[in-house]
């Protein structure tokens, strides 16, 4: 796609469509930024944190006298001396009425669950003075038996937290037959098993973690009237309201701020034992005082996310028409319920299902204790590990029926004349047309040369098999009507909130609930905006990320600014121009009855006067010769609750080619057509989707969490939790259909998490394709070259016994290929069989 | 402490640092040049890239004392007179940022691969920029906008 200005002046060109370019760009391309960590308040004091090396302990002594004698420490506490003004860190969703939720103590006072728990915090005059006395402060610890593994935890046999007498947190469940959206789920698998098709696979979600590029970092200034935090986070307006429930600081006299905020992918979309602690140590001492994590502790400290088995049964009839769906998840929620927590896993509970018309389904969720990292939500949020199970099962279920795995969808898929569609799990989607976006997702890929080529290297016994992946994904976004979520006990509500104030001079501020960090909603409201009110794109200011200045907002997360913030937005704008009618009407001196609103211009029928925003702006602020009794302004507030979701698909289809003598992997091609429905701006959203797929892609091939057995996190750095860099990763093929959302006033949809939910199965079903013939399917993530080589090795068949081609399999110097994994060093990894 | 007189972003500086003070430490809190971040303890993400008498260097793993003497570049000195650096320029029009955090680094060491090879392929874009991670892009675009600045630098250098 080329990027073009289009800056035509006095064009009406709708600025909804336009690929502009962003207006925050200009700050962050010269290094002009306001991240956390940039920020120096006169008399600030640095913090280090002193951690608990051990995945389970009691604190048996803490002794600080050395460490509050070192150079420049003014002061040490321990949680003992905090815990009257730390708050707590709660969770917002308790997903069962009798879920079992440990407390979560900011800085702990007598009982460390994991790795990395803050025990003590020093403040000193620099944060070298006070990392360095962290390192003289005396924790006794007394160890305690880690239950680290999640199929363990689920025996009791070691527990998390002793004094919960079980690991198990909560159970919840949704049934089709019971919640009266589909038969049961039981009797479709009996059936099946007579006569029809079951498959029964586990599969495993790994622990990930979200990685922002911006290690978290909060500065807070105690010497005001309200206390003021800065924070990298993605939600200011949730955080107010945890400190204010659980610190005893009134919410007005809190103020929160995002400033710059690096990167979140839903890892920010927590509050932490960090900011609570900062908030402490700075009441305490009266002083400002700034924490900033290093990587290493955002690695053991953020939380991680995933972390699921899955257990799941597909019930079909023998030409491959699904009849049921039972899902039985475990899922690991650390040590502690984070703020979103169980609730991640149960957001799957809608997703499951898919694209597809099944008549039963069944949906289960456990959750449970470990003595590992808190798990919370990470892009796509309880979606994606929904959309790898079901992907992966339906190719499963065509290698049963001996079809095409497009094929295979097709016939379950709701067909699109069938919308709005309620689905077997009782969402109901407004509108799609998977066909639309298969049949271009195809052509771009080029699918049946693809499988014309893949068939020759089996039948050569080529040494690198060619797979080909596919999912065809749905999710639901917009997060969240907020009847839904209260009956889902989750602690808010799910509206944003919007305010627009014209300025005399004319030009506009448009005040966000959603907190952007990195997604570009200066630049798209200001589109929206300036269709919507005919005032130039330049002269929209668009202020977020501060309760002092957005008082009421829910965040951003869950794909939900544009689809809920936004529409809010649209919706003060449209107070606006009603409450500027009749102001303008008496300049005009006319009618209310005669007043059209159009580009930016307020005229009267049948005539050629008019009066422009900014003069009735204008005209307001003076407010010398208003109408009779009329409030002398014309700014709105507007706040949106949903009344559904949004659900944006797509067909993502991937070639991985796989060198079946050292099990590493290349990828070939990757081909995405989306249907998020209408595009305010496509730059913003090809940017969007192609991170969006690295993500994905990156828990196929290269990401995990790993412990080691004394729950010492091992991938505890970007040394060893390998994020893929630019030479791991190709260019992307990206496209789309539309069908317009119906549900809000632009029809559009979500995007930010499309990309990551829809990509990993596509990958993993590649390589899989690549090596069924071996024996083979399945793979645990990440396929790293190891895994894939002992796949093979373990499948055990060889199709083709006989003479091998070496064929080449790429042109040298040629783009899209991944030198790294196909490198030496990564191939002789499998020799241990 | 050591006294270091280094030249950053055109200006002459005298200081006494810490011996163990991180040129990135020197960088952010004694010169104020917070436009260069930090990202990592490890010296994997990049985002702390600036240049070491016109060559690129992590930050995170030079200490200030070794910069005594030396000149150094920062994202701040980067654009001349309020003119963006072709690579600057690019970043923007071809989208290759969101959050903006690796992006300081990520020009720098973009500039540089640039310096070595005014013609580069996708792959050598894709390996030169290999020591700095983006957890926001992709890479797809920032690929593309090197592109774009290596074919806008080279008819810059060809007209003048």
């Amino acid at each position: 796609m080329t990027i073009t200005e289009d800056r035509a002046a006095d064009a009406p060109t709708p600025e909804i469509g336009r690929a502009r370019t962003r207006k925050e760009d200009q700050r962050l391309i010269t290094g002009r930024t306001r991240w956390t960590d940039n920020i120096q308040l006169p008399g600030m004091l640095h913090l280090a944190m002193v951690r608990s090396p051990f995945a389970h302990a009691t604190i048996s002594a803490i002794n600080t006298d050395e460490a509050k004698a070192a150079s420049g420490v003014l002061a040490v506490f321990t949680g003992e001396d905090l815990k009257d003004i730390q708050g707590v860190n709660i969770t917002a969703w308790p997903i069962s009425a009798d879920q079992k939720t440990p407390d979560h103590l900011p800085v702990a006072v007598s009982h460390v669950a994991h790795a990395g728990e803050i025990v003590a915090v020093v403040a000193a005059r620099s944060s070298a003075e006070a990392r360095d006395a962290a390192e003289l402060v005396d924790v006794d610890y007394d160890e305690l038996p880690a239950v680290l593994d999640l199929k363990q935890a689920a025996t009791d046999s070691v527990l998390a937290h002793p004094g919960l007498g079980t690991n198990t947190s909560a159970t919840w469940q949704l049934d089709s037959a019971s919640g009266g959206t589909g038969g049961d789920i039981e009797a479709a698998i009996a059936t099946a098993r007579e006569g029809g098709i079951v498959i029964e696979r586990e599969y495993r979600q790994q622990r990930l973690i979200p990685a922002f590029m911006e290690p978290r970092s909060t500065v807070v200034d105690p010497t005001g009237e309200q206390v003021t935090m800065w924070s990298a986070t993605q939600v200011p307006h949730v955080l107010r309201f945890c400190i204010a429930a659980t610190t005893g600081l009134q919410e007005s006299k809190i103020r929160v701020i995002a400033p710059d905020v690096g990167g979140g992918f839903g890892g920010k979309l927590q509050t932490t034992p960090e900011e609570f602690a900062t908030l402490a140590v700075a009441r305490k001492l009266g002083k400002p005082c700034k924490y900033t994590e290093t990587r290493s502790e955002t690695m053991v400290s953020g939380h991680h996310g995933r972390d699921q088995w899955q257990k799941l049964t597909l019930a079909a009839e023998k030409d491959g028409t699904v009849t049921g769906l039972k899902v039985e998840l475990m899922a690991d929620l650390g040590a502690y319920a984070a703020l979103v927590g169980g609730g991640v896993p149960v957001l799957g509970a809608w997703m499951f299902n898919s694209i597809y018309k099944f008549a039963a389904y069944q949906f289960n969720v456990t959750t449970y204790y470990t003595n590992k990292t808190w798990v919370d939500a990470y892009r796509g949020a309880g979606r994606p590990e929904a959309t790898y199970g079901i992907e992966r099962l339906m190719d499963e279920l065509a290698v049963e029926v001996g079809v095409d795995p497009l094929e295979i969808r097709e016939k379950n898929w709701i067909k699109h004349e069938e919308f709005p569609f309620t689905t077997v799990a009782g969402m109901t989607y407004d509108s799609g047309n998977y066909e639309a976006a298969t049949a271009k997702a195809k052509e771009l890929f080029g699918y049946d040369e693809l499988r014309a080529e893949q068939r020759r290297r089996r039948e050569s016994n080529d040494p690198v098999q060619l797979g080909i992946g596919i999912s065809t994904f749905t999710e639901m976004c917009g997060l969240a009507p907020s009847r839904i979520l209260g009956v889902l006990s989750y602690g808010a509500g799910g509206w944003e909130s919007a305010s627009i104030r014209m300025l005399a001079t004319g030009t506009v501020e448009v005040v966000t609930g959603s907190s952007a960090h990195g997604q570009g909603h200066e630049t798209a409201w200001s589109q929206i905006v300036a269709d919507r009110l005919g005032v130039p794109f330049e002269d929209i200011e668009v202020l977020h990320g501060d309760t002092q200045i957005a008082p009421r907002g829910m965040d951003t997360y869950g794909s939900r600014s544009l689809v809920v913030g936004a529409e809010a937005v649209i919706r003060a704008a449209d107070k606006v121009i009603e409450k500027a009618k009749p102001i303008a009407a008496h300049m005009l001196e006319a009618s209310v009855d005669d007043i059209e609103f159009s580009a930016g211009r307020f005229g009267v029928k049948g005539t050629d006067k008019s009066v422009s925003m900014p003069e009735v702006a204008l005209e307001t602020w003076t407010c010398h010769n208003l109408p009779d009794g009329i409030e002398p302004t014309i700014d709105a507030d507007a706040t949106f609750d949903p009344n559904t979701f949004s659900f944006p698909h797509g067909t993502h289809l991937c070639a991985m080619e796989v060198d079946t003598e050292t099990g590493a992997t290349t990828m070939r091609k990757y081909v995405c057509v989306d249907d998020i429905g209408n595009i305010v701006n496509p730059l913003i959203v090809e940017g969007q989707v192609h991170g969006g797929l690295v993500q994905g892609i990156a828990q196929a091939l290269w990401e995990g969490a790993e412990y080691d057995d004394q729950g010492t996190l091992v991938t505890g750095s970007f040394v060893d939790y390998t994020l893929p860099t630019s030479a791991d990763t190709i260019s992307f093929i990206t496209d789309h259909t539309t069908s317009p959302s119906t549900t809000n006033t632009l029809g559009t949809k979500g995007v930010g998490e499309a990309g990551t939910i829809a990509s990993t199965p596509a990958v993993v079903n590649a390589i899989v394709d690549a090596v069924r013939s071996f024996g083979v399917n399945d793979i645990l993530m990440p396929c790293t070259p190891e895994r894939v080589w002992k796949a093979i090795q373990k499948g055990g068949a060889v199709p083709v016994e006989g003479e091998r081609d070496a064929q080449p399999h790429f042109d040298e110097g040629a783009p899209n290929q991944d030198p790294g994994a196909a490198s030496p060093e990564s191939a002789s990894e499998g020799s241990q069989s | 402490m050591t006294r270091i007189n280094v030249t950053v972003d055109g200006v002459s500086y005298s200081d006494e640092v810490e011996p163990r003070t991180l040129l990135v430490q020197y960088l952010r809190e004694s010169l104020g040049k917070t436009g260069t971040v930090i990202g990592c303890d490890t010296s994997n993400c990049g985002a702390c890239t600036v240049h070491l008498d016109g060559t690129s260097v992590k930050s995170c793993n030079v200490l200030a004392v070794q910069a005594d003497g030396h000149e150094v570049t920062t994202i701040e000195g980067l654009a001349v007179d309020g003119e963006l650096h072709p690579v600057q320029q690019a970043f923007h029009e071809c989208h290759a940022l969101q959050c903006g955090y690796c992006t300081p680094g990520m020009i720098m060491q973009a500039c540089d691969v640039l310096k070595n090879n005014p013609d580069p392929s996708e792959q050598e874009i894709r390996e030169g920029l290999e020591g700095n991670l983006c957890r926001c892009t992709g890479y797809h675009n920032i690929v593309k906008a090197v592109q774009q600045a290596a074919t806008s630098m080279s008819s810059q250098a060809v007209s003048s």
